[in-house]
């Protein structure tokens, strides 16, 4: 069934007819080809679609387009600055050596983007809880700490 | 995915008429359970009805009782210092369940209508003698947690009836509660074996003393002491998850508990009481054996944590 959203993404007022059945992720991805998100698991359990909703971290494979009505929304492609800047995030990613593969990344700098609104000044707890939903098969998370860590002193 | 509509009502009322006039339709809290289920193609509901813009059912109330709504999530609950405070137990439970991300969006209503045997509120709400608040079109009915769970994902609720809200009432002073998950993982994990307790103290030593040991001793310190105060149990609830196909309140061991001295002796007893009521089972998750040893161990932790924190 086709119905109409408005809502806000990455800072801009969308209006879109959307299928009810929809995930967020899958208009994200095959219909506003935002492919930054990424799909791993699709049950919730791996955190590579974490987007930021009304500022907190949610898994967009099982979030209903239709959710999403009235809601800020914030990707991965929405951070960075002006004339494409990095975010200090994805600067600090860079630097710490926190990726490897990449595929986890977008959804563990949201989780941090997110961590960030909540806290300015997380600690290591803080940081573990914040990605706790994430997972990433290569580093090992040390890095990723450290990188959520380094973005922190850099604010 | 299998289309369906979505349907976003604004009140329980109009909630339960869309459910009355769609006829093939499945209500939606939070959805961690729900898409999951449509996704693996466990259900295939043509109209889902989303409960989740209903203001009504997103509020904690502090009035006579403690009433929580259904479509209060668990951050929501972690974040709040009075149940932190008073019921440690469910402070305890939404710590250690799903995801940041899945916190943020899952329901306490949904957790517990979803009836899982490892539902992380379930043993918590139990040891506090929750109530579930159900809505149909003649009004509203009550019934104790205890009754509401049937089986494994089975719960006493006909399809078009909402879970309002869960009504606890306020505990007496020296009350207080633990609850223990077992599982491999920190995050993102089911339990393999969980226990909750609640005691409610009789204290008949001074209790400014008691108070003040409380305070400065380290936990260690302080449960080898507690024990040699000779404190009578009041009263006592224990709940275990994942023994039995539904969370399971092991009666016999809290009735052995209940007027007695809280004497190492005693909770190891009733320690044992409660692993002789737990029905387990083998899984990939654990086997029957060791989640019965299991549930000693955290039955005796959770009892004297719950002690400890009578006195915090």
């Amino acid at each position: 069934m086709k119905r109409e959203i408005k809502f806000k993404l990455n800072g801009e007022e969308v209006t879109a007819e959307v299928e009810s059945h929809w995930t967020l992720l899958y208009f994200l991805r095959e219909v506003l080809k935002l492919k930054g998100t990424k799909e791993g698991c699709g049950y919730g359990e791996c955190g590579a679609c974490t987007v930021v909703i009304d500022k907190m971290a949610v898994n967009s494979c099982l979030f209903p387009v239709m959710e999403v009505n009235g809601k800020d929304v914030l990707t991965i492609e929405g951070i960075s600055g002006p004339g494409e800047a990095l975010h200090p995030l994805q600067k600090a990613f860079i630097e710490e050596g926190a990726v490897q593969c990449g595929f986890c990344t977008p959804g563990m700098i949201m989780s941090a983007y997110a961590l960030f609104e909540e806290k300015k000044n997380p600690d290591d707890e803080d940081i573990k809880e914040a990605i706790e939903g994430n997972l990433c098969r290569c580093t090992g998370y040390v890095k990723i700490i450290d990188a959520i860590n380094a973005a922190k002193r850099g604010k | 995915m299998k289309r369906f509509d979505y349907h976003v009502p604004q009140s329980i009322e109009e909630a339960l008429n869309l459910f009355k006039s769609l006829g093939d339709a499945i209500y939606i809290a939070g959805g961690t359970d729900v898409m999951v289920n449509i996704k693996r193609k466990k259900i295939s509901p043509k109209n889902l009805i989303s409960l989740r813009n209903i203001t009504a059912l997103k509020v904690i109330e502090k009035g006579k009782e403690l009433k929580i709504g259904s479509c209060v999530t668990h951050e929501q609950l972690l974040k709040d210092k009075y149940i932190e405070k008073y019921y440690t137990a469910l402070h305890d439970a939404v710590r250690k369940l799903g995801s940041k991300q899945i916190r943020n969006v899952a329901t306490i209503g949904g957790n517990i209508c979803n009836a899982a045997p490892s539902a992380d509120t379930a043993c918590p709400l139990l040891v506090f003698d929750t109530k579930v608040l159900i809505r149909n079109e003649k009004g509203e009915r009550k019934i104790p947690l205890h009754d509401f769970f049937l089986g494994p994902y089975s719960v006493s609720k006909d399809e078009g009836e909402i879970v309002t809200g869960f009504e606890i009432t306020f505990l007496p002073p020296y009350s207080g509660s633990a609850y223990i998950k077992h599982s491999r993982r920190e995050a993102m994990d089911l339990a393999i074996v969980s226990v909750a307790t609640r005691l409610t103290l009789s204290p008949e030593v001074d209790i400014d003393f008691l108070k003040r040991e409380a305070g400065e001793k380290t936990y260690s310190e302080f449960e080898s002491r507690l024990l040699s105060y000779g404190i009578t149990v009041k009263e006592a609830r224990i709940a275990m998850g994942v023994v039995a196909p539904r969370p399971l309140r092991a009666k016999e061991a809290e009735d052995y508990l209940c007027g007695k001295r809280l004497t190492d002796e005693a909770i190891r007893e009733a320690s044992e009481i409660a692993s002789s009521v737990a029905k387990p089972r083998d899984t990939l998750r654990g086997e029957a054996w060791y989640r019965r040893e299991m549930v000693k161990v955290l039955t005796r932790r959770a009892i004297l944590l719950s002690a400890k924190r009578a006195f915090d």
